[in-house]
């Protein structure tokens, strides 16, 4: 295959960055997209260029590190795959593929493709856990029987990877979609909801402090979202957050 | 006598633990306060340390390369986690996962250590469902468990195919509660480059902060390293991309022993490599093996027709097929061990039977388990006299709830749906048993710096059980650390603050700033992946499932003198001081190019077949690993000397006064 690419190249957070064309020839169907972008790096090197930075790390898409926005979607035109599991077969021999980073206001570039998301790890630092210190005394693992459809349903949530699509390809570039997930997951589950009024408030609240923008519905998030998490949780999440914002504190 | 003590307690085997826990030192909660402690790499072994650490008291100040500590490849694991619970009453218990972790270590492994292992194990099951971990259940509403290979009980827990990332989330959870309390600090996009010594005691480290390209300083009254495996040596594993030995293998320059380097596991089940273009390899997990069966054809000229891609693998029948792992192991049948898994496919396909293009893969088939459960399904759900593509398409559904995420990733990477073929898988390297030697306290051989995960050495003997690395990684951050360590910093209460002022923090960190530079001053004319690939061939090809003298000797020559082009050929674009990924990889490759030599001295070294280390000349007459106990059953720990092959070999010989030594059989 024979493509090409027009990358976003921008060298630091304070640089204004700009869309730089490179062709690409024998391409292989079979190779996943970030091997595609090895090949492109090889030649940038061979040929005394600075290759072109992007996140990756476990590339059998369950870390969460890839992040690439492809032909104006989060993780290219395939479904349920992150970019590390997007195969070089999803694209025809002759196509242009614009390749950008995520933008939000909440994730700053900070290199090229490369964008800093720590603000999902604060906003779970709000209150993405259950307060239970490691002891060995605590009790028994089937002390408490969890229904099954509550258990599955939990586990759904919690299949999240925090990559950030959700943000990504939404208008308002909301983290309404990451942040139901970790509020559904413990909701769901005896063990999480001791704590959930205040993490609903404390999450949400964090999540606007970062600048992420408000959710209008558009549905966009569960679609980009490689691991198919539902819309259902974000209005679980309001349900919550209703529930805690109209009761008195505990 | 070895200068190595194991510190193992006296006393029968079940009370090692408690007696010791009744008699180590505490630190009280007001002196915790004083006491920092640095963790480099946030996976369940570095992640679970940080969390419980800080939720004593101590300060934490943790590490992870990547640009959170929920990334860590801990996330990656599938299949389950091992825990001695007995759920099923099948016959488990304490002494069972004991036994079946020495003996699916081939023998190799430390008593005390794993008996400990299994001991802990059902607290993990406890604590991760009491931070939420939502592992699969029964319609009962009570957890689920499924069976792992080398075991015949099920005590597996876990959460379809992500057990892995459910119990790296909930650790991360537990680290993010402390790190909003401020009592972790944690410093993502930070590579630990070196180990910074003061009075022969681990007072802190030298890190890269990723992003700005800087050295920074970090002081800390004792140093626990959680940095994983090193499979990466091989280029192609099933590790994440930047999974490195960088922090294990400087600790090992400053004086802590490598243990057995050479014990490197190959994972029978990873989808099999498609071309020079690949970069990582990935796995199937294990739990595949409950339900699929492997197999290749029986006759030559049908695996022949296959490859050549004129026959397909539903044409044949059942008496064409050769279901080879029930054949040789009747007993164990499709869930032997990983190393007899792995070494049984490799043995099919040198013998012509391979199927895929390359010749390099097996069948693992599910038609079996799909109709097994459609009938089952046919029955629970009332469909009366259901046709057979009733029943399968029933059976689908079953199997998809099972392994729905695994074969979607199959899917998606090779274009072949195993809901209707058979999936093609081949061995891959997975995961290290070796690592840094430590004692029962998990401390190395450098005073206050600890290895603990699949970073050290001590509970995998020469082989690792399916489901056991998650249960050690918990096991060593949850609840063997904190005691241990409070038993060492219960010497510092009145140290104070170490300074990072110190002159031996200003010189390491200039030694380290040098080693960069001479990596960036070389400007020649290779990337850093053209080594690490050339790298990955050599240990694969002499050092990876077979091994032999003769090729390992050539190996020691030829990563030598790869060392050497390297050093003079490597090209390295863009600047220091700023985010450079290829910095990042000329670091971690310049470590591999010298742990892959230890490696192979440490195959050669040792004259025997056990577990993953499969030498040629050492095989019974049906191909089995012959183990030689009176010569060999040793830990082979190495002190570095200045030179990877001129390391000097210390052996702590093991005591098994509770399992007899016995000829490993899965017949």
């Amino acid at each position: 295959m024979k493509l090409t690419l027009k990358i976003w190249r921008q060298k630091g957070p304070n640089d204004k960055g700009q869309m730089v064309t490179y062709p690409i020839d024998n391409i292989d169907g079979d190779m996943s997209f970030l091997e595609m972008l090895d090949v492109l790096n090889e030649e940038l090197i061979h040929k005394g260029d600075e290759p072109i930075a992007f996140d990756h790390d476990c590339r059998e898409g369950i870390c969460g590190m890839c992040s690439l926005y492809i032909n104006g979607e989060a993780h290219g035109p395939d479904r349920a795959v992150t970019t590390c599991q997007l195969h070089m077969r999803k694209f025809k021999d002759g196509e242009t593929i614009y390749i950008e980073p995520w933008r939000a206001k909440a994730f700053p570039v900070i290199k090229d493709l490369v964008v800093d998301r720590s603000a999902f790890d604060r906003i779970m630092a709000a209150g993405g856990f259950v307060s239970v210190n490691t002891s060995g005394n605590t009790v028994d693992a089937n002390a408490v029987p969890i229904p099954k459809a509550d258990a599955d349903k939990a586990f759904e949530a919690a299949t999240c990877i925090g990559c950030g699509a959700c943000v990504a390809s939404c208008v308002n570039a909301s983290a309404m979609l990451f942040v139901s997930a970790k509020v559904s997951q413990l909701a769901l589950l005896p063990q999480g909801k001791v704590e959930a009024r205040d993490r609903v408030l404390n999450m949400v609240n964090m999540m606007d402090e970062e600048g992420f923008g408000n959710c209008t519905n558009t549905g966009a998030c569960a679609v980009e979202c490689p691991k198919e998490i539902s819309l259902e949780n974000i209005a679980r999440m309001n349900r919550e957050f209703l529930k805690a914002s109209l009761s008195s504190e505990a | 006598m070895s200068i190595l003590d194991s510190k193992i307690p006296t006393g029968p085997i079940d009370k090692k633990w408690s007696t010791y826990k009744n008699n180590i030192r505490l630190v009280n909660p007001a002196n915790k306060r004083s006491i920092d402690v640095i963790i480099v790499g946030t996976g369940l072994a570095g992640g679970a340390a940080a969390a419980s650490l800080a939720e004593l008291g101590y300060n934490v100040k943790a590490f992870c390369f990547q640009d959170s500590p929920r990334r860590a490849h801990s996330i990656a694991a599938q299949g389950g986690i091992n825990a001695a619970k007995n759920y099923q009453g099948d016959g488990d218990s304490v002494f069972r996962l004991f036994y079946d972790t020495i003996k699916g270590g081939d023998y190799r492994s430390r008593e005390g250590n794993v008996y400990r292992l299994a001991e802990v194990s059902a607290s993990i099951i406890d604590q991760c469902v009491a931070q939420g971990v939502p592992f699969a259940r029964e319609y009962g509403g009570l957890l689920d468990n499924r069976s792992f290979g080398g075991a015949q009980v099920s005590r597996t827990f876990y959460a379809k195919g992500q057990t892995g990332q459910q119990l790296l989330l909930g650790a991360y959870s537990a680290m993010s509660r402390q790190i909003g309390k401020g009592k972790i600090k944690m410093y993502n996009r930070h590579e630990m480059l070196d180990l910074v010594i003061v009075d022969g005691k681990a007072r802190g480290i030298i890190a890269r902060n990723l992003v700005t390209g800087n050295l920074e300083r970090f002081s800390g009254h004792a140093v626990v390293i959680a940095s994983g495996g090193y499979g990466n040596v091989f280029f192609l594993s099933t590790n994440a991309m930047g999974s490195n030995v960088t922090a294990a293998w400087r600790i090992h320059k400053k004086g802590a022993f490598f243990a057995n380097p050479c014990y490197t596991q190959i994972h029978p089940t990873c989808i099999p490599v498609s071309g020079d273009h690949q970069s990582k390899l990935t796995l199937m997990s294990e739990s595949l093996r409950n339900d699929g069966r492997i197999w290749v054809p029986k006759r030559k000229e049908d695996a022949e027709a296959i490859r050549q891609g004129k026959m397909k693998a539903i044409e044949l029948t059942e008496d064409q097929r050769d279901y080879y792992l029930e054949r040789r192991y009747p007993a164990f049948g499709n869930l032997v061990p990983r190393d007899v898994a792995s070494r049984a496919a490799k043995e099919r396909c040198d013998a012509g039977f391979g199927v895929n293009a390359t010749g390099e893969a097996v069948y693992l088939d599910f038609a079996t388990a799909i109709e097994r459960y459609g009938r089952e399904k046919a029955l629970t759900s009332n469909v009366e006299n259901a046709s057979l593509e009733t029943i399968i398409e029933l059976g689908r559904e079953v199997v998809k709830s099972k392994y729905g995420n695994l074969f979607q990733m199959y899917y998606k990477i090779t274009d072949d749906d195993p809901y209707y073929t058979p999936m093609m898988i081949y061995p891959a390297v997975h995961y290290t048993m070796g690592g840094i030697w430590v004692d029962y306290n998990l401390m190395t051989t450098i005073k206050g710096c600890y290895a603990t995960g699949e970073a050290n050495f001590s509970d995998h003997g020469a082989n690792r059980l399916g489901a056991s690395a998650l249960m050690q990684g918990l096991a060593d951050g949850y609840f063997v650390l904190p005691y241990t360590i409070a038993d060492y910093v219960a010497d510092d209460i009145r140290t104070g603050k170490i300074s990072t002022e110190l002159p031996e923090f200003i010189a390491t960190e200039q030694e380290v700033k040098e080693r960069i530079e001479r990596l960036m001053n070389i400007k020649g004319t290779k990337s850093v992946d053209h080594f690490h690939k050339r790298l990955g061939k050599i240990m694969w090809d002499k050092v990876g499932m077979a091994r032999n003298a003769e090729g390992l000797r050539w190996a020691i020559d030829e990563i030598q003198k790869l060392r050497d082009e390297f050093y003079s050929d490597l090209r390295i674009p863009g600047q220091i001081n700023e985010f450079n990924p290829e910095i990042d990889k000329a670091n971690r490759v310049a470590d591999f190019l010298e742990l892959g030599e230890l490696m192979a001295l440490d195959a050669l070294e040792r004259n025997e077949s056990c577990g993953g280390h499969f030498r040629e000349e050492y095989q019974t007459e049906e191909g089995e690993a012959q183990r030689d106990d009176d010569q060999y059953a040793y830990v082979a720990a190495w002190e570095y000397t200045g030179k990877p092959s001129e390391a000097k070999l210390h052996k702590e010989e093991l005591v098994f006064e509770n399992i007899k030594l016995v000829q490993r059989s899965y017949k």
